[in-house]
């Protein structure tokens, strides 16, 4: 299981500095330009398409909800560890044919351009390569042009794990996160790898925060 | 002969669907596992009807009162004016239409709740889901798109001397229905 991966669970030495730690498994609040820059791109817009991969939430379904657009929520963590936590190591069960389609066909099996916008928080991050380049060209392929994709991922280089959150939105620039567990990240990204990784798209900015979360957005 | 109490407990739908009333329902188990004595009291007096755990249901079950479900349908539930809930043991493959959704158990399907779906702590649902207001708690597993269907606000008596825009009307009414969101609903699964 991808809990099995805890190195320290909520190690507080993990945590970044800047955010209000509270004690294990609480919320913590944070702003983030990224998101503020990704519910800017909806704006003026009604009836848009949202794919959400935190799983369902009272405040994400209601924030965009209210905004007049539909929401499809999708608890991509939750598939990961039925994917590849059983059996071996959650890394190498992803290098497995069977296993990788078995957790594309769960998580991405939309036709094409069925969404104008998608949340994926911090979950690409424990794709392992192979895998990971899929998921990215299948969420390209499921978005719509000039739609929007916010991406976060853990800039410090030397972490030997890192937490894995559930964010939910207080407001369109104020995330709440509640620390799930901690895993290790499969690889670390800096802008040039991640310009890489979504060459298909259109664009990609990049916000580099104090608590080493790179926060990206990528047009379509 | 005809029966009063028949027939208000298992009055049929008036006739707006073309559904034949004794086709639908195929039961492999009693109705309610819950012991009720053969000359039960009307739905008023017994409280909401149930469906228990040991019993499994294929096809679609038409409602006209409040319904508890807890055992397993595979088919459609339909309740139109009416609350379902679908209890910690219910398992539903099944399209489901009412009033109001409280989920504690399982649905596999489409849902559509024109007042209010309710998804507890431990429920589980896979599918669309078309409401008004949508109340999640921590702890459900839910995998679908979520469409906020606002109430409509009726209508006042249509203007009757506009010849002109009577014939723009309709079709302004009928294609307010978003595109976008109807291709998405399409898509989802």
């Amino acid at each position: 299981m991808l809990k099995d991966r805890l190195s320290d669970p909520f190690s507080p030495s993990l945590h970044s500095p800047p955010r209000k730690s509270g004690a294990p498994g609480q919320p913590l609040s944070r702003s983030s330009h990224g998101l503020d820059q990704f519910f800017s791109s909806l704006q003026d817009q009604e009836s848009l398409s949202i794919l959400d991969f935190s799983g369902a939430s009272q405040a994400n379904i209601s924030f965009i909800t209210n905004m007049g657009h539909r929401i499809y929520s999708n608890d991509v963590v939750r598939a990961m560890e039925e994917a590849f936590g059983s059996g071996g190591d959650f890394v190498e069960n992803q290098t497995d044919p069977q296993r990788a389609a078995a957790f594309l066909r769960e998580s991405l099996d939309f036709p094409e351009g069925s969404f104008d916008g998608a949340l994926v928080w911090d979950t690409l991050q424990f794709l392992a390569p192979p895998l990971l380049q899929d998921t990215v060209d299948q969420l390209c392929r499921i978005l719509r042009p000039q739609a929007s994709l916010l991406a976060f991922f853990h800039a410090e280089e030397k972490a030997q794990s890192a937490p894995l959150y559930t964010y939910r939105i207080v407001e369109s620039k104020i995330m709440s996160l509640t620390p799930r567990n901690q895993v290790r990240p499969v690889q670390y990204f800096n802008n040039r790898s991640l310009e890489k990784l979504f060459q298909k798209y259109n664009s990609v900015k990049f916000f580099l925060t104090r608590d080493h979360l790179r926060e990206v957005i990528v047009r379509r | 002969m005809w029966n009063k109490r028949k027939e208000e407990e298992y009055s049929p739908k008036p006739a707006q669907a073309p559904i034949p009333a004794s086709s639908q329902t195929k039961e492999t188990a009693p109705m309610s596992s819950n012991p009720t004595p053969s000359h039960a009291p009307t739905s008023e007096s017994r409280g909401p009807a149930n469906i228990g755990k040991a019993v499994m249901i294929k096809g679609q079950i038409f409602s006209r009162e409040d319904l508890t479900i807890d055992g397993e349908i595979d088919g459609s539930v339909e309740l139109h004016e009416h609350r379902l809930t679908v209890g910690p043991n219910g398992k539903l493959q099944a399209g489901v239409k009412a009033r109001e959704v409280v989920v504690l158990g399982t649905i596999h399907g489409n849902v559509e709740a024109s007042d209010k779906i309710d998804i507890r702590k431990d429920a589980k649902l896979v599918g669309d889901i078309k409401t008004a207001r949508i109340v999640i708690e921590d702890g459900a597993y839910f995998k679908g798109s979520i469409d906020i269907a606002r109430p409509e606000v009726s209508k006042p008596a249509a203007a009757p001397a506009q010849p002109k825009a009577a014939s723009a009307a309709p079709a302004a009414h009928s294609s307010s229905a978003t595109p976008a969101t109807a291709a998405a609903a399409d898509s989802s699964r």
